[in-house]
């Protein structure tokens, strides 16, 4: 089989992996033998048909499975082409790609060929003969394989810029349920020892030449919409898994009909796009906000709304703690308002040093006014003529996402605009 | 207090140049009507003035930047000089004055329209620079890489310690099409100069089958279900696609660089 083709296989199992990240590595550049760099926003090389950055050369080391996870393409029951790179063609390939600008570095995952210490073992003798034979300096993504020897994965963190090991589902019953040969507990274990390694190596960063382990951190991916677990269940997740093993990125992954099984939703079913979106829109508040999981779902209302993003919907919910003075208001509440965000909140502390800031300043700070004008003072005013019924308030917030758009249509049934009306009317009445 | 003229200032398009544009309006406590440099200038009705480059004069306000108002309002001045910002000489001259009056924290006065415009320019260079790390594509000719790029921005000098610090032991050459300038680095010294063409010989066979390689990973990799042209072309708009090898077929890419009317080699600067 000639590499073409190899590759062509390889990327057709891995394109439903997530993460394609390259950022959190530091802006590293190193000197003397070898080439590659990192920048610690990442770069994203190109995208593809799909709108997803291309950062990362991003395979798999074998499609050969012995697993037979149900949500998966590569499960061993799927008659699907195989093949495998051997780690001096996959090497070469990704100094070629690199040296012309395409990519950033290299994300590597395996299937699980003949046992996780053999497929684990393929990915290492790759990022050894990057890092140690072409001396590639450059961004590297491995994955953990679950039920991997302990000391395998010790030896993958240390070439590897950035470690993950996927949850693959929200819950164990999913797992047991779709994914007979994985446990929580196996999946978990891993995870806990990365995290472990890399505060370990963070409190030797005093000495300079001191082994770094996976110093861009560890991230996680779960698939949603295969299984039936609901929005407040996955945030919750996510969020513990933030603070238990201090993660990087947790990433969804809608799930798109890869097998005809009666476990999984069926094959004509659209991947639950708005809902992944909804998903991240959280994962934001979670982590750039201060926002808490139980902040923006509750028991009560399990699910996202569809026409609201999620801090909208927290601010028209508790419009008792609106309007705030901008001039005056903290980083805290400020970063709680629709229509600012991380940015233009700390762009507003330091721009009102030096002057009350009015409308239109904030207009140039890069504040979204459609939105943050229900919620905001400025010198004590509010803009004139504003008109504040709940309708108006919620119809101006109303997500103009197109994913949103496509919820709407099929929803009602009926022609966006008035969809679009009536949803306003009916949250409006709500609060 | 300066006073508004009706002036055209009209200087050589260097940043000594317009240093020179920013000394003279000092010294005169003008305000010109407009900055220009000579080859942009059109017949006009006002009354024109010719500013010489003068290296002391240019020297003067340069050093005068970084102690009387701070570090970051003259790397400020610098891109700025870079953006494709229109009347961005003018714009360098009232971001100056309003920093010798405000000193350092001009910067942060994001409220005030004249740094606000200032800041968005430079915003609109660091993230064409940002976006060009990444879209830009070389082509291995023997030992040279070569890339061509087509920005709005000159963002060649934020490029070249980008590139010279990754490829740290390589030779390359990236040639902006639309200033005409090429950066050429060498084992990680890097210089820019003027290029006014550059002719490509035809890839080789190794470069054409690592380019069809990417091509096949880039087709592969986009999932049919999620398909999003929208999304692409937001994140990827059109003007970076014509020199990129994924969006490039194969015989366009000999065609490609053929339009050229090029008077140099590869590889020969002439230094301005």
């Amino acid at each position: 089989m000639d590499l073409m083709e190899k590759l062509a296989i390889l990327t057709d199992s891995a394109k439903y992996d997530v993460a394609c990240t390259s950022s959190g590595a530091g802006n590293h550049n190193p000197v003397g033998m070898g080439i590659g760099s990192t920048v610690d926003c990442g770069i994203c090389h190109t995208f593809s048909a799909d709108g997803r950055c291309i950062s990362l050369l991003k395979v798999l080391m074998t499609n050969r499975c012995v697993y037979n996870c149900q949500y998966c393409v590569n499960r061993c029951s799927n008659d699907v082409p195989r093949a495998a790179f051997t780690p001096q063609e996959l090497a070469e390939l990704t100094m070629e790609f690199y040296r012309r600008n395409y990519i950033e570095g290299l994300f590597l995952s395996s299937g699980v060929e003949r046992n996780p210490d053999y497929a684990t073992e393929q990915m290492l003798y790759t990022l050894q003969l990057l890092r140690q034979t072409y001396h590639f300096t450059g961004y590297i993504h491995a994955k953990a394989i679950p039920g991997a020897d302990e000391r395998l994965v010790e030896q993958l963190g240390a070439l590897a810029n950035r470690l993950s090991v996927n949850i693959e589902l929200p819950s164990s019953r999913s797992l047991t349920l779709l994914a007979p040969n994985k446990t929580k507990q196996a999946i978990l274990a891993p995870m806990g020892q990365i995290c472990e390694k890399i505060t370990e190596s963070k409190a030797l960063v005093r000495y300079k030449h001191a082994p770094k382990f996976a110093p861009a951190g560890q991230s996680t991916q779960m698939i949603v919409g295969a299984s039936p677990e609901t929005d407040f269940q996955i945030l919750n997740l996510t969020q513990s898994l933030y603070r238990k093993f201090h993660l990087k990125r947790v990433f969804f992954s809608a799930y798109i009909p890869v097998s005809e099984s009666s476990l999984l939703p069926s094959p004509d079913t659209k991947p639950p796009l708005l809902r992944e979106h909804r998903l991240y829109q959280a994962d934001w508040l979670l982590r750039y906000y201060q926002f808490e999981a139980q902040e923006i779902l509750d028991e009560a209302n399990p699910n996202f709304n569809p026409f609201l993003d999620p801090k909208c919907n927290w601010a028209v919910n508790h419009l008792d703690q609106f309007p705030i003075e901008v001039n005056r208001a903290t980083l805290e509440q400020l970063l709680r308002v629709p229509g600012i965000g991380p940015v233009s909140a700390r762009r507003i502390v330091t721009a009102r040093r030096h002057g009350a800031l009015d409308e239109a300043a904030l207009k140039r700070l890069g504040v979204v006014m459609k939105r943050a004008q229900f919620f905001i003072t400025c010198k004590g005013r509010m803009k004139k003529g504003l008109r504040l019924a709940p309708q108006t308030v919620v119809k101006a917030l109303m997500d103009n996402h197109p994913l949103a758009q496509t919820e709407q249509m099929s929803l009602f049934d009926l022609p966006a605009v008035q969809a679009q009306r009536e949803a306003a009317a009916c949250i409006g009445k709500q609060i | 207090m300066h006073r508004q003229t009706d002036l055209t200032y009209v200087y050589d398009g260097s940043y000594d140049g317009a240093l020179c544009c920013i000394f003279q309006a000092f010294l005169h406590k003008e305000r010109p009507f407009a900055i220009c440099p000579e080859t942009e200038l059109q017949p006009t009705l006002c009354p024109v003035r010719y500013i010489e480059t003068c290296p002391q004069q240019a020297e003067r306000v340069a050093l005068a930047l970084k102690p009387k108002i701070s570090a970051r309002a003259e790397a400020a001045v610098q891109h700025l000089f870079w953006t494709c910002q229109p009347e961005k000489e003018l714009l360098m001259l009232d971001f100056v004055r309003l920093g010798f009056r405000y000193g350092g924290k001009v910067t942060a006065m994001l409220g005030d329209q004249t740094v606000a415009q200032v800041a968005e320019a430079i915003k609109h260079l660091r993230r064409e620079a940002h976006n060009y790390k990444g879209f830009l594509r070389f082509s291995a000719y023997g030992p040279v890489l070569v890339g061509v790029i087509e920005p709005k921005n000159f963002v060649l000098p934020i490029l070249a310690p980008h590139f010279a610090a990754r490829y740290r032991n390589e030779a390359f050459l990236i040639w902006d099409k639309t200033h005409k300038a090429a950066c050429s680095c060498i084992k990680g010294e890097s210089q820019i100069g003027r290029l006014e063409g550059l002719i490509l010989p035809q890839p080789d066979t190794a470069e054409e089958q690592t380019r069809r390689l990417f091509r096949r990973y880039f087709d592969t990799i986009a999932i049919e279900a999620r398909k999003n042209p929208r999304c692409q072309m937001t994140h990827l708009p059109l003007r970076y696609r014509s020199q990129m090898t994924e969006f490039v077929k194969d015989e366009q890419s000999a065609a490609l660089l053929e339009e050229e009317k090029p008077q140099q080699n590869l590889l020969t600067l002439q230094e301005k």
